[in-house]
């Protein structure tokens, strides 16, 4: 183990907030933070990029939509078209009113379900995953940071100071 | 911080509420052994289900003559139990998805039990159709898949193939949504637990949740692009159930009114249900503190909303059938024929479950009552059941010929499955409130600050007070 990461625990969202503003605003980088429910506004404070799981979903819908077009196609059209109920089946074109719903279900169904595989492979949360949250008790009321040293040109000691002003609960080295 | 106006009531009630004491009653049930009530309830469900698993197989290996159906009666109960569940299994996506897209902070108390209510509800709704083929091991001819005869394909024109996708797709991204929102609360059980069993349980099941900031905001975005894509998808399944009837030539199932009154129906029967098993809930886990009575307020309203909507399309059918002169729309189940017919009974008890009962939501006093919202849901549930089965049963029943008029008689199957399914949702449901976080854990927290009684009407001196940041402003 080459550096110790330094945990300052706190016991509100709000307290870790404010106290995250302050201590960037140091010069300090806080490589993340450990939290019982999502606080809204630390994304920005410690410099998280926007996800982009969104445009993920978008993408694997409009996957679906054309998959559920080209095989509509070729089983109502091309392989083997049925005259049913005076229906039209010449063309996908002339055909796709009743092919509507089917392409909207599927097209859900691939955004949904492409956007969550994608959460869960990029999150790294999969089914016999070992949890990594330094302290059990961040998934019931405790707020952790995580800072290391080296990721800033204040030394461990200056840092340690700079966290003590805030109301920390205690500060953490493993 | 980030306060909502003053003029709202708070949602969490209570003055020492904190996030510790959210986790702790909410897991309460996890951690300690079943209560008495629970083992009692869980063995008249267990009975019920069984009976109706012996039901189901006996149904199997028999065919469905013993069913009650017959020639002019080709559906009966099994659509009618279909519909009625599916409708149920309206509420849950609708709350977590709909309210959360229109950022309605009260979903969040009930939004977890009422898609568990959802999944168990689609569960039960998906075996009708299945056990209604009779043989039922050929249930995979609904899916276009390359076969022997030809390669014949499945029917894209048909409603009832519209239907596979709809509920298919329905049930698996309800269920991705209703687990994803699961995963950090199981997190929670994970990092609580003590024995030894229970934490290889949820750690499995919390799929190594670290709850880092990446992870959280990646995790809300996901929870709002699926919103997204749930809102559209609740209302499209229950107007392609509806169109199950409305592309038919049956009177009385031949209308374009159909797909918006059947999901407002379903909305309507999902939210009476919620009420029905939420108010035990709430009493038995003893949290009445996030479930409130402002919560069963706002349930009451949705359904006074789509109550209201029902009543109306009620009324339109009733209005255009005789308006039509056509002979045939004066025996529907919307009709003076189906109210002085045979199936009067039937109509009645529509009429008095879902058009008068509801009314008297409109009075404060009765919505905020807990008894009477009971009485009101249980009646409503009767009521959508009733609604479904006048719809296929009195429609059927008078058909074009009166030479094929039927009446319909249920067998004891009919019964046992219909009762069955009830005892199978039922130990799901039991199982659910037992073993699985019963609220949105994260997301009740996340509103504690901004809704809570103890911090809504605090202010903002009085807040930093209580949360000081720097130890130099502490006196």
């Amino acid at each position: 183990m080459s550096e110790k990461a330094m945990y300052a625990i706190y016991d509100d969202d709000y307290v870790l907030l404010e106290s995250a503003k302050h201590l960037v605003a140091k010069g300090i980088h806080i490589r993340d933070v450990f939290s019982p429910f999502p606080i809204h506004g630390i994304d920005p404070v410690i410099g998280l990029e926007k996800t982009r799981l969104a445009i993920t979903a978008f993408i694997y819908g409009m996957i679906g939509v054309a998959l559920a077009i080209t095989g509509l196609w070729y089983f109502m059209i091309q392989d083997w078209p049925l005259n049913i109920g005076g229906k039209p089946n010449f063309s996908i074109t002339t055909n796709i009113p009743s092919f509507v719903p089917v392409i909207f279900e599927f097209g859900v169904l691939c955004a949904a379900h492409g956007m969550a595989i994608t959460f869960m492979l990029r999150n790294w949360t999969l089914p016999g995953f070992k949890a990594k949250n330094p302290y059990p008790r961040t998934t019931d009321d405790r707020f952790v940071m995580e800072i290391h040293a080296s990721d800033s040109d204040l030394s461990a000691e200056e840092i340690k100071a700079l966290i003590n002003e805030t109301c920390v609960l205690e500060i953490d080295e493993k | 911080m980030h306060k909502e106006a003053a003029i709202r009531e708070p949602l969490i009630l209570g003055d020492d509420v904190t996030y510790s004491k959210i986790t702790e009653d909410v897991l309460y049930s996890i951690e300690h052994g079943p209560t008495k009530l629970w083992k009692v309830l869980m063995t008249i469900a267990t009975i019920t289900a069984l009976w109706g698993v012996g039901c189901i197989l006996y149904l199997l290996g028999t065919g469905i003559g013993t069913w009650g159906l017959n020639n002019t009666m080709g559906w009966a109960w099994d659509i009618t139990n279909f519909v009625w569940w599916v409708g149920i299994g309206h509420a849950g996506t609708l709350i977590s998805a709909v309210l959360l897209l229109f950022r309605q902070k009260w979903r969040m108390a009930i939004n977890r039990p009422a898609e568990a209510m959802t999944i168990f509800a689609v569960f039960m709704a998906g075996t009708f159709p299945m056990i209604h083929m009779g043989r039922i091991w050929m249930a995979y001819w609904v899916f276009p898949l390359p076969n022997q005869f030809g390669s014949l394909w499945v029917n894209f024109n048909s409603p009832l193939l519209w239907d596979v996708f709809a509920i298919s797709t329905y049930l698996s991204v309800s269920l991705v949504f209703w687990y994803i929102g699961l995963i950090p609360d199981f997190a929670s059980i994970r990092d609580r637990a003590s024995r030894p069993v229970q934490k290889l349980m949820y750690s499995l099941l919390s799929f190594g949740w670290t709850g880092n900031a990446k992870a959280w905001q990646r995790f809300e975005e996901v929870s709002l692009v699926l919103a997204g894509l749930a809102t559209p998808l609740v209302f499209s399944v229950h107007s392609i159930v509806s169109m199950d009837f409305a592309t038919s030539l049956v009177p009385g199932w031949h209308s374009t009114i159909f797909p918006p009154y059947f999901v407002a129906g379903a909305v309507f029967s999902g939210f009476a249900m919620v009420q029905t098993l939420m108010l035990i809930a709430r009493k038995a886990m003893r949290l009445e503190y996030i479930i409130t009575v402002k919560h069963i307020e706002y349930m009451n309203i949705v359904i006074i909303l789509t109550g209201g909507i029902v009543g109306v399309a009620y009324t339109t059918e009733f209005f255009i059938g005789w308006y039509t002169g056509v002979q045939y729309e004066s025996y529907v189940y919307m009709s003076a024929g189906a109210a002085t017919g045979k199936y009067a009974w039937a109509f009645w008890s529509l009429i008095f479950c879902n058009f008068v009962t509801p009314a008297f939501l409109w009075f404060k006093k009765v919505r905020t009552s807990l008894t009477a919202t009971f009485i009101i849901a249980l009646i409503i549930n009767i009521g959508m059941w009733f609604e479904r089965f006048d719809i296929i049963v009195t429609c059927l029943a008078r058909d074009y010929l009166p030479s094929t008029w039927r009446m319909f008689f249920p067998t004891w199957v009919d019964l046992g499955v219909y009762i069955g399914t009830i005892g199978i949702f039922s130990v799901f449901y039991l199982l659910f409130l037992k073993y699985f976080p019963v609220l949105a854990l994260n997301e009740v927290k996340t509103i504690l600050k901004s809704s809570g009684e103890r911090y809504k009407n605090m202010s903002d001196e009085d807040f930093k007070k209580l949360h000081p940041v720097f130890k130099k402003d502490i006196k």
